[in-house]
């Protein structure tokens, strides 16, 4: 498969973003991006189902979302987490029981059907089966959104033209779409879902029916799109790597609520609710290795070493704090695990130490003075 | 065979064919949006109209499960003020017409159905109304479908036809049963279930090939 970009994916983050020094952005909360006019808004939104047993099911509970105009918002949660409700109150395919949506300033939920159809036609979204009619090729799927709003035949095949062009498959114009690869078919989705031009994308786990080299070249494509047409983003995902690949800011949605939201990097680095570290566990270098994780015990010991777990965030991802740690106290620190990650841009390393249980607390304190993250994670004997 | 005979089998194929198609052709035109219709009404569906549609499942399904040969004498008072009379081959087509219909509708309904809900979420999504999605997602969809459903009802209705024979309708089941049987002349008996076979597989491999060249959810090479 052809890959439309091979432009580093740290360009995503544009403008001043990049340009300031590493740890500048969201260290402190004043200093944090100013997040522009939210495009979407969601407003003490709830929503409830019909049971099947005649109990009634809440998908959403009292939710307030905003989406900064051009910015990407990835949403995650477990499955029935009540993502998917969230993403189609959107675009009005479903209704909330009480609460307001707000799409570029209409309120979509208020809207009567002809002008919730036109306001559709600024909403594009992609699927995560891409939902595209076998009967179609490529072109013709791309098309459709443009036919059913009355474009005429001519402007119809230039923009389509432009469309198969943005997303790399000019080539495969005349495919039927079981003719084309996964990440194909995403790809015409996505044309599909930018042919009236709309304002926001939103996209229900458009890559989790995808091989992660696909769905890297798909989050490629949808952060080029988000730089260059300025789109806003709307994406859920139960996926922690979609997040960190492509979001800016994070929302982690549990039994119907946002439980945590902010910046990608403040979250994924100092997560503060217990469905977010669940989520970040499964991610490489949050786990213990097995034989520290077994030999694990929550209390001291008479001899035990404490097992510290040290996040380095911004500028202090390059500190040789463990060396000084040696130096200036004379701790010696036993390393059990680490590594270095890159979230949203930027790097972030996790160290798993184990020190003597007698020293835990002089070591605590002088790595927190170093403006490092420290958790007690138990001790081995 | 004698030319006599060779004559009347080729006029009763006539008779057949055109009783057949008349009245798949007719019954098209009703079933297929009644058919539609059937398969978009439901709770929660596109034309959501659940009591329509439980009142048209009750009388498509009476409809389809009275039998025929009933049917068509029943109906004969209608057949009259439709036909303008109750016998012979045009009068035929009225019953042929009110058997095939419900028939069609329900094969094009369960056509309609097996397309994926994704696509009509899709084309909400983009801003499509309920006549745009059923013309422009859900027929061309299920169009591969709606052929084998057509083939099908033109195959019963190609057996329907042998017992209108009972109004004077003519065709090949009518020669089959006076000649063949009433007569008792095998050889005719025998000419025309080899035709009726002929056309049976005739219909079969068009519609086959048609469904299969309007399928794109397979390759072809």
């Amino acid at each position: 498969m052809a890959h439309v970009s091979d432009r580093p994916q740290a360009k995503v983050f544009k403008g001043e973003f990049m340009n300031a020094p590493l740890g500048y952005i969201g260290d402190t909360p004043a200093q944090r991006l100013i997040p522009a006019q939210p495009i979407v808004r969601l407003e003490k939104v709830s929503k409830t189902f019909p049971g099947r047993d005649g109990q009634p099911v809440t998908a959403l509970r009292e939710t307030d979302l905003a989406v900064p105009q051009g910015s990407i918002l990835g949403v995650i949660g477990r499955s029935g987490a009540g993502k998917s409700t969230l993403i189609r109150l959107v675009n009005g395919l479903e209704k909330p029981s009480s609460g307001k949506v707000i799409v570029d300033g209409a309120d979509i939920a208020a809207l009567p059907e002809a002008a919730l159809r036109h306001a559709r036609r600024s909403i594009g979204m992609i699927f995560q089966h891409f939902n595209l009619l076998s009967s179609r090729t490529a072109a013709q799927n791309i098309a459709l959104p443009l036919e059913v709003a009355g474009f005429d035949k001519t402007e119809i095949r230039t923009r389509v033209e432009e469309l198969l062009a943005l997303v790399g498959l000019s080539d495969k114009r005349n495919r039927y779409p079981s003719e084309l690869s996964g990440g194909q078919k995403q790809r015409v989705g996505i044309a599909r879902a930018l042919a009236t031009k709309p304002k926001v994308l939103l996209s229900d786990e458009a890559t989790s029916a995808l091989d992660p080299e696909t769905t890297r070249s798909i989050l490629d494509l949808l952060g080029r799109i988000n730089d260059e047409l300025g789109l806003t983003i709307l994406l859920i995902t139960h996926e922690m790597a979609v997040i960190r690949n492509i979001a800016r800011e994070v929302a982690v949605i549990e039994g119907g609520r946002i439980v945590e939201q902010g910046d990608v990097f403040d979250v994924f680095t100092r997560p503060r609710h217990e469905v977010t570290r669940s989520f970040l566990a499964a991610e490489s270098g949050r786990a213990l290795p097995p034989y520290v994780a077994s030999r694990l015990q929550a209390d001291a010991t008479p001899g035990s070493q404490a097992v510290i777990r040290i996040g380095f965030r911004g500028p202090h991802a390059t500190d040789p704090v463990l060396a000084r740690l040696a130096r200036d106290l004379n701790i010696e620190a036993n390393i059990l695990s680490g590594s270095v990650d890159e979230i949203a841009g930027r790097p972030f390393g996790t160290l798993v130490v184990g020190v003597p249980e007698a020293s835990v607390s002089i070591t605590l304190d002088f790595l927190k003075k170093h403006g490092l993250d420290t958790e007690v994670l138990g001790y081995v004997a | 065979m004698s030319p006599e005979m060779i004559n009347l089998i080729a006029a009763s194929t006539g008779e057949t064919l055109y009783m057949v198609a008349v009245s798949a052709l007719i019954a098209t035109l009703f079933g297929l949006p009644l058919g539609v219709y059937l398969a978009t009404s439901g709770k929660g569906e596109l034309f959501a109209a659940p009591w329509v549609n439980r009142v048209l499942g009750v009388v498509v399904n009476a409809t389809r499960s009275t039998p025929f040969i009933i049917l068509v004498v029943a109906i004969i008072p209608f057949t009259r003020l439709i036909a303008g009379t109750s016998i012979g081959t045009n009068a035929a087509i009225v019953p042929l017409t009110i058997a095939a219909t419900p028939f069609i509708a329900r094969l094009i309904e369960g056509a309609i159905r097996e397309v994926d809900q994704g696509l009509i979420e899709a084309a909400r999504a983009f801003g499509a109304t309920p006549l745009q999605i059923v013309l422009k997602v859900l027929i061309p969809e299920a169009l591969p479908g709606i052929v084998l459903g057509l083939t099908l009802a033109i195959v019963s209705l190609l057996g329907f036809s042998a017992m209108v024979g009972a109004v004077g309708g003519g065709g090949l089941g009518d020669l089959g049963i006076r000649y063949g049987y009433q007569r008792f002349m095998p050889e005719m008996m025998l000419a025309v279930v080899v035709v009726l076979i002929v056309l049976v597989q005739a219909v079969q491999s068009i519609g086959d090939r048609l469904a299969r060249r309007l399928n794109k959810r397979i390759r072809h090479a």
